[in-house]
């Protein structure tokens, strides 16, 4: 176990540099200016060099490139806006604020979003997943594929636009989606997000459900849940101990990605909604061409899917003793 | 005669596909009584495997259609509810599979798998349980039982395996045991360790046992009586030494021709029987055998492809031809005298 964390935390150190690397080299290859941007519609030549200085863009971008990274580690020194301590993430280009803080200011917005759309459409869709595979051709099969195909195809700022608009603005049923710490009022904050949950559930719900189901149906004609059958199980028992059980494993890899992914930015349903999340704060960082918030942004959600995959790599091991984490 | 203690009768298995009504068992009867060992052998498709789960009414009922008799000691099992047969099933019933691997769970431990059907019938204790499993593991020869019942199955060998596999099957000491090629994933070597392993077993605790398989050197060495079927019906039926001795219908010649073994002559080629397995859903006319039948001249122009044969005589060594008896002992003399089929 010790070993595989090792070996797995330094492989992701190296995947996320990389990652940063790329993101950073990209930037510069799109011909918008942060400098031109920050000096202001007007702006003289010797301003705009000022500006260049200012933002640092005037070093050669490797230097600019080892200088962002080593401030992760060893924090970093700016001239007019002092020292700046580890983990170093720079300053905004856009309103000077640090980056490392804005990020932990927005992270809970994205994770309170994530995990309560993630309860919801876990549990929903296994739950039908289930309940379609055991009644596999009937009716009720029917119904839940032909819905699940529905759901998979809507998309979230449609939905959500329209349960804005009756649920929210015409007849009052929820309250405006904004979010509230949970520390400071949990109540509060679970109706701020309530309607975020559903709608950015809909569509992972169908994914799961349909999921759930093949592998499900699959597992049903598995060899062994035969022979649980042939020693004289209860369909339940046959169900629940063995065809889901080999059911976990996908949902598990699954989930471990869509939860990576959504921490990472779920960018449409914040942008729906109007919830200041990562998700937001890294779109904005594109159109502003804010480097420094951009960096950020992309490791954050670079480093949740990697952290991610690596949670469900250790779980497939509780999960199928056949799985030797090595 | 009083009932065998499985008594199979007019059995008939369909399945309704897409492509039509798939006739898997047509019309089987068969009996075997307790401490003896049924031989089934035919070729893939002729409906070994779906007889076996009809017995123990593992179909999914809303696929196959049953009818017929099936008297597990006097109860009838068709129709029977769930929760009846989930009882049978394990405690009076058990089945063993052709592959161990598929056939346990991957994700439970051995010990647990054969104490959880000891758990089920007889509502032990965990602990009960979990002895009573080292003490089937130690029965059926595997070594270090008290160890091992915490292994999963892929820490076992193929052998060893299956062996696991009969003790959960016998682990609630069964009446009847149905092995459906439990033989055929295994190396040769390990295929007469499980093969003796049953037969030691089934003297200890004088069950009957339905040995499914399409190995003839395996019936004849582990069977008391052999029923051969063809296209889910029966073709022949008789003791090991009455079918495989004096073979009478011309699908157990081409099985026995078509049989590698030892002390054979190197010089007579293998013969398979000509032809590919029939269509369940379009079953040829008359003898379904007829198509790929060498014979069909010598029984009267046009009789095999007309009529369907019954299986005669009702007891004891019966065969489902055309053929006079006559005719057949002097088919099976002049096979003989070829070397093609060895007595």
């Amino acid at each position: 176990m010790l070993r595989f964390l090792t070996r797995r935390t330094l492989g992701a150190v190296i995947t996320l540099v990389i990652i940063s690397a790329v993101t950073f080299f990209l930037f510069f290859a799109v011909p918008a200016d942060p400098a031109r941007l920050a000096c202001g519609k007007v702006c003289p030549p010797e301003l705009l060099a000022q500006a260049r200085h200012n933002l640092g863009l005037d070093q050669p971008l490797f230097a600019q490139f080892t200088a962002w990274l080593a401030g992760i580690f060893a924090g970093r020194d700016y001239g007019g806006l002092g020292h700046c301590p580890a983990p170093c993430l720079g300053y905004s280009f856009v309103n000077q604020a640090p980056v490392f803080e804005t990020i932990l200011d927005r992270l809970p917005v994205t994770v309170s979003l994530t995990i309560g759309a993630a309860v919801v459409f876990l549990t929903f869709g296994v739950a039908t997943g289930i309940v379609a595979a055991l009644n596999q051709g009937r009716p009720l099969d029917k119904i839940v594929s032909v819905s699940s195909l529905i759901g998979f195809s809507l998309q979230i700022y449609f939905v959500g636009t329209l349960a804005l608009y009756f649920l929210v603005y015409q007849n009052q049923i929820l309250a405006r989606p904004q979010y509230r710490p949970f520390t400071e009022d949990p109540l509060a904050w679970a109706a701020g997000l309530v309607l975020p949950w559903v709608v950015l559930s809909i569509i992972f719900t169908a994914n799961y459900t349909r999921m759930t189901r093949s592998t499900m149906v699959e597992q049903l004609g598995e060899d062994y849940v035969r022979t649980a059958r042939a020693k004289g199980m209860t369909g339940r028992s046959v169900t629940l101990r063995f065809a889901l059980r080999g059911t976990l494993t996908t949902v598990v890899t699954i989930f471990g990605v869509d939860l990576g992914a959504l921490i990472g930015g779920a960018i449409i349903t914040e942008t729906t909604f109007g919830l200041q999340g990562l998700g937001r704060l890294s779109i904005n960082a594109v159109t502003d061409s804010d480097l420094p918030v951009l960096m950020a942004t992309v490791l954050v959600a670079a480093g949740a899917i990697i952290v991610f995959n690596i949670i469900v790599d250790a779980l497939y091991a509780f999960i199928d003793p056949r799985v030797r984490l090595s | 005669m009083s009932t065998p203690f499985l008594s199979v009768q007019d059995l008939t298995v369909d399945f309704h596909t897409e492509d039509g009504v798939v006739h898997a068992v047509d019309g089987l009867s068969l009996g075997v009584e307790k401490g003896t060992t049924l031989g089934v052998v035919g070729e893939s498709g002729s409906g070994k495997s779906v007889t076996a789960l009809a017995v123990l009414g593992l179909h999914n009922p809303e696929t196959a259609k049953l009818s017929g008799e099936i008297l597990l000691d006097g109860r009838e099992l068709i129709g029977a509810p769930r929760s009846v047969m989930e009882r049978i099933r394990g405690a009076k019933a058990a089945m063993i599979f052709q592959d161990p691997l598929t056939s346990l769970s991957p994700y439970h431990t051995i010990g647990k798998q054969i104490g959880e059907v000891f758990r089920r019938h007889t509502g032990a204790s965990r602990a009960a349980a979990r002895d009573r499993a080292v003490e089937m593991l130690t029965r059926v020869g595997i070594p270090q039982p008290k160890l091992r019942v915490d292994d999963y199955p892929h820490q076992f060998s193929g052998g060893m395996r299956q062996r696991a596999m009969i003790a959960m099957a016998l682990v609630c000491d069964p009446d009847l045991l149905i092995a459906d090629e439990p033989t055929t994933a295994l190396d040769v070597t390990v295929q007469a360790q499980i093969l003796d392993l049953l037969r030691d077993l089934q003297e200890q605790t004088g069950t009957a046992i339905i040995l499914i398989t399409h190995d003839l050197g395996v019936v004849a060495n582990t069977a008391h009586e052999v029923l051969v079927m063809y296209a889910g019906r029966a073709v022949e039926r008789g003791t090991v030494r009455e079918v495989l001795g004096e073979p009478h219908h011309p699908y157990t010649w081409g099985l026995l021709a078509s049989m590698p073994r030892l002390g054979a002559p190197v010089d007579v080629p293998l013969r398979p029987v000509r032809g590919a397995p029939p269509s369940l859903i379009n079953v040829p006319s008359g003898c379904p055998f007829h198509p790929r039948c060498d014979y069909p001249a010598l029984a009267g122009p046009g009789l095999c492809r007309a009529e369907r044969p019954e299986l005669s005589p009702h007891r004891g060594h019966g065969d489902a031809c055309h053929l006079t008896l006559a005719r057949k002992q002097e088919i099976v003399g002049t096979l003989v005298q070829k070397r093609e089929i060895v007595r």
